[in-house]
């Protein structure tokens, strides 16, 4: 059935109903908490200033997103953390 | 039956507002309520030409409220239904000539003489829409299947909720069955999972309805048989009245290649 697919079908996420979906999804998620990317970034940002601090982290990959389950919106951060097991490592 | 006021606002522009307004004025009508649309758009006013009475207008909103005239006065009865009038905007002042209590005024005046006043806004956020919302009892927000729209709808609702005029209704204007059908198109079903508000109509596009615009017939008066969108808005405006109406099936008859495409992709 891929050959006919490829014919005359068109992948569920080419479609381009569902790109519009995701892009209002995303942009509404900033509206509704008046939180623009770019202040994102900048809390993302400050989180591994003082996470830094402290601990020894991957400044590359720390991730910030702000995510919308119904009514309910939160930030969710994932920060990296490097040399792990290095107490294991060392004995 | 108390009055009802009903809002019809967007914020984005051009999605169908004064459409909807007349046409659920006029269907109302139909319903042999008495009704009365106001124009709120001062300074850009567009109802009186879309209902068709453009011609007999003598007072205005504006005229109202400054005490040039009686509100009786500026209520101008529509040529085909006696029980349906307009209440025109100014064209030459503009959305500082009226303030929200002036509105909650001329609104409670009216709810002693007609059954539904249905409130036509103007685009935008700022003092025009509150004007129009001021007053309101149900607030209608018209949107279109495109992102901008659906967006703007979105802080609509946001604003209604800040102002507590609730979340409001949603009217979906100019969707089309086929471009929704091959994935092209926000469905129904796609936009009231983002807004996540009772929906109250669904508009399909229709060439008729520019036709009627053309001729200042309000298309829901046309009483062509076979008519959607004529009969959307009268099932909008039945919706309106409290009745418990399915929503039209906008199914179109497939075309072989459109029902393989739809097979293949698992739909």
């Amino acid at each position: 059935m891929n050959w006919l697919k490829k014919l005359i079908g068109t992948k569920e996420e080419n479609k381009s109903s569902n790109v519009a979906k995701a892009r209002l999804q995303m942009v509404l998620t900033h509206d509704r908490n008046a939180l623009s990317p770019g202040l994102i970034e900048e809390i993302k940002n400050d989180i591994i200033q003082v996470i830094a601090a402290r601990v020894s982290i991957d400044p590359e990959n720390v991730v910030v997103n702000l995510t919308q389950d119904q009514r309910e919106s939160r930030l969710v951060a994932e920060i990296p953390i490097l040399n792990g097991r290095r107490d294991t490592t060392n004995s | 039956m108390s009055s009802k006021v009903i809002t019809v606002t967007s914020g984005k522009g051009g999605v169908g507002k004064t459409t909807v307004s007349a046409n659920l004025a006029a269907a109302l009508a139909l319903l042999d309520y008495k009704v009365a649309a106001i124009d709120a758009d001062i300074g850009l006013r567009n109802l009186d030409v879309v209902m068709g009475l453009e011609n007999r207008i003598v007072y205005d909103l504006v005229d109202v409220v400054e005490g040039r005239c009686r509100l009786r006065q500026a209520m101008i009865k529509d040529k085909r239904m006696p029980n349906l009038h307009l209440i025109p905007a100014a064209q030459t002042r503009d959305k500082m000539a009226v303030n929200p209590s002036d509105m909650i005024v001329v609104c409670d005046q009216l709810r002693e003489i007609v059954d539904f006043v249905i409130v036509d806004s103007p685009a935008g956020i700022e003092r025009g829409f509150q004007n129009a919302i001021a007053p309101a009892d149900t607030v209608l927000i018209v949107t279109n299947p495109e992102v901008s729209a659906v967006r703007d709808a979105d802080r609509i609702i946001g604003m209604l909720e800040a102002e507590e005029k609730g979340p409001g209704k949603l009217v979906i204007n100019r969707l089309k069955p086929t471009m929704v059908e091959r994935g092209d198109m926000l469905s129904i079903n796609d936009i009231l999972e983002i807004l996540a508000i009772e929906l109250i109509g669904v508009i399909p596009e229709d060439e008729t309805i520019l036709i009627s615009t053309n001729r200042g017939t309000p298309i829901a008066l046309e009483d062509t048989n076979n008519n959607i969108a004529g009969q959307a808005f009268r099932n909008l405006a039945l919706r309106v009245d409290g009745h418990d109406i399915p929503f039209l099936d906008l199914q179109t008859k497939n075309s072989f290649i459109d029902r393989l495409r739809s097979w293949v992709n698992g739909r």
